[in-house]
């Protein structure tokens, strides 16, 4: 039989290869891995027990979920007579009046969609408010479905906008005096839309560098390599390593898709605090649509609901999920305290199935 | 969340939209963003839509050079 792409980059001889080399890597870097899936890959394959001590990869904010404000949460919930659509995960985080999942059990209708498209479906039926969290992978998706919504004008369809943009988040760490990341393996799927075009000011203007990296093992271990390489050679610059689906220019259809209907805006990412420009919000064209507007519901300026939880700096790379006193203690996956620990790429989340 | 798999086009319809077969599950998918995708091409699917074409030369290329970094 023919063995599929993905067996291919699972390969033990090269990968053995791979991590012989770079178990001879001396000096000490940090390098973050952007993406939720990522972090959920290198911890399902054992990575980090395959790398030397002096090779520290750092979760960063790439998950969806654990950047979302307490907020939208607490603000949908107050949506009477509606159905609320949503991706799983999101269900389960804690807002100031309990999860969406408790309001369920309380009687909210709150119903879990594969896809934003899903939602459109349900409209037909009674009033569907979707939470649009996600980023450039995602956001495309729901864009197009917001644009078939005004064609075949279906009026009782909204969509909660909390799109976040990954460059601004990553500029604003390159920027962090307090977090020291010496490279970025930069997320693939955000990048399959984007492209690697974006990144380049992290290493124009910070000299921190990064490769976009693919999520099977031998696409991580090459992503490292390739990350090495410029650290050695003290040239740093975007690469991509997942070159099978990621190109400089990213996908233009879904590029202009998201260009029609959002327009940028600043964003309050959870734990981390406002960030310019790395939001997307829905085109007052488009504003049928736009569930703030629609509702009349304001997102505050702050977000300062965390008990203790320490998921901002674990989402910027200062601690490691182990290092939070909760950790294990009072936050697990069964019962979290903070969104880092619900999502399944959450960074506590992962640790806490992959590495103790 | 970003999460996307692979899957392989098994039928396109004009409007966009084609069937995907995940390894024996078939699915509607919406193909909008990859539109020079074709019958038989793998493609990666996230939330119920194609976000790209798999390319399988670039993925063997990328093995054959590694290969002969480590000389296998
Ligand atoms: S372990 Fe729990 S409380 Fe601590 S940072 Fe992670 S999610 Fe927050």
């Amino acid at each position: 039989m023919k063995l599929s792409i993905s067996e291919k980059f699972r390969d033990p001889d090269l990968v053995r290869s791979l991590v012989e080399e770079l178990q001879s890597w001396e000096k000490p870097v940090k390098l973050m891995e952007v993406c939720g899936s990522h972090t959920m890959a290198i911890g399902h394959w054992g990575l980090r027990k395959l790398l030397p001590s002096s090779i520290t990869l750092l979760s960063g904010p790439g998950c969806p979920v654990c950047v979302t404000p307490y907020s939208v949460i607490d603000s949908i919930m107050n949506l009477k007579d509606v159905t609320i659509a949503t991706f799983g995960d999101l269900i389960r985080v804690p807002g100031r009046n309990g999860s969406l999942e408790q309001s369920r059990a309380r009687g909210l209708d709150v119903r879990i969609v594969y896809s934003p498209f899903d939602a459109l479906e349900m409209a037909k039926k009674k009033e569907t408010v979707f939470i649009g969290i996600g980023f450039e992978t995602t956001s495309p998706g729901v864009a197009y479905t917001i644009k078939q919504a005004a064609e075949k004008k279906i009026k009782n369809f909204s969509v909660l906008p909390a799109f976040k943009i990954i460059p601004p988040a990553l500029e604003a760490l390159a920027d962090d005096k307090d977090v020291s990341i010496d490279a970025f393996i930069l997320p693939g799927h955000v990048s399959a839309i984007l492209g690697s075009e974006p990144y380049r000011v992290l290493s124009e203007k910070y000299r921190t560098g990064g490769v976009v990296t693919g999520f099977e093992p031998l696409d991580i271990l090459n992503g490292i390599r390739m990350l090495l390489r410029q650290i050695q050679e003290k040239d740093p610059r975007i690469e991509i390593e997942y070159k099978w689906v990621v190109h400089k220019d990213g996908n233009p259809q879904a590029k202009a898709i998201l260009d029609e209907i959002f327009t940028v805006e600043d964003s309050l990412w959870r734990g981390i605090g406002k960030i310019n420009r790395s939001g997307l919000t829905i085109r007052d064209e488009f504003s049928d649509y736009n569930a703030l507007k629609k509702y009349n519901l304001t997102l505050p300026e702050k977000d300062d609901f965390d008990k203790g939880c320490r998921c901002g700096d674990v989402l910027k790379g200062k601690i490691i999920p182990k290092e939070c006193p909760l950790f294990k203690v009072k936050c697990t996956p069964e019962n979290p305290i903070g969104a880092c620990m619900v999502s399944s790429e959450g960074s506590c989340a992962a640790y806490y199935k992959y590495e103790e | 969340m970003c999460l996307a798999i692979p899957g392989k086009i098994i039928k396109k319809d004009k409007d966009e939209k084609g069937i995907v077969d995940f390894g024996g599950v078939e699915k509607e998918i919406i193909l909008t963003f990859v539109p020079e995708a074709e019958i038989g091409d793998w493609v990666l699917i996230h939330t119920g839509f194609g976000i790209q074409i798999i390319s399988e030369d670039e993925a063997e290329e990328t093995i054959r050079i590694l290969n002969e970094a480590f000389d296998q």
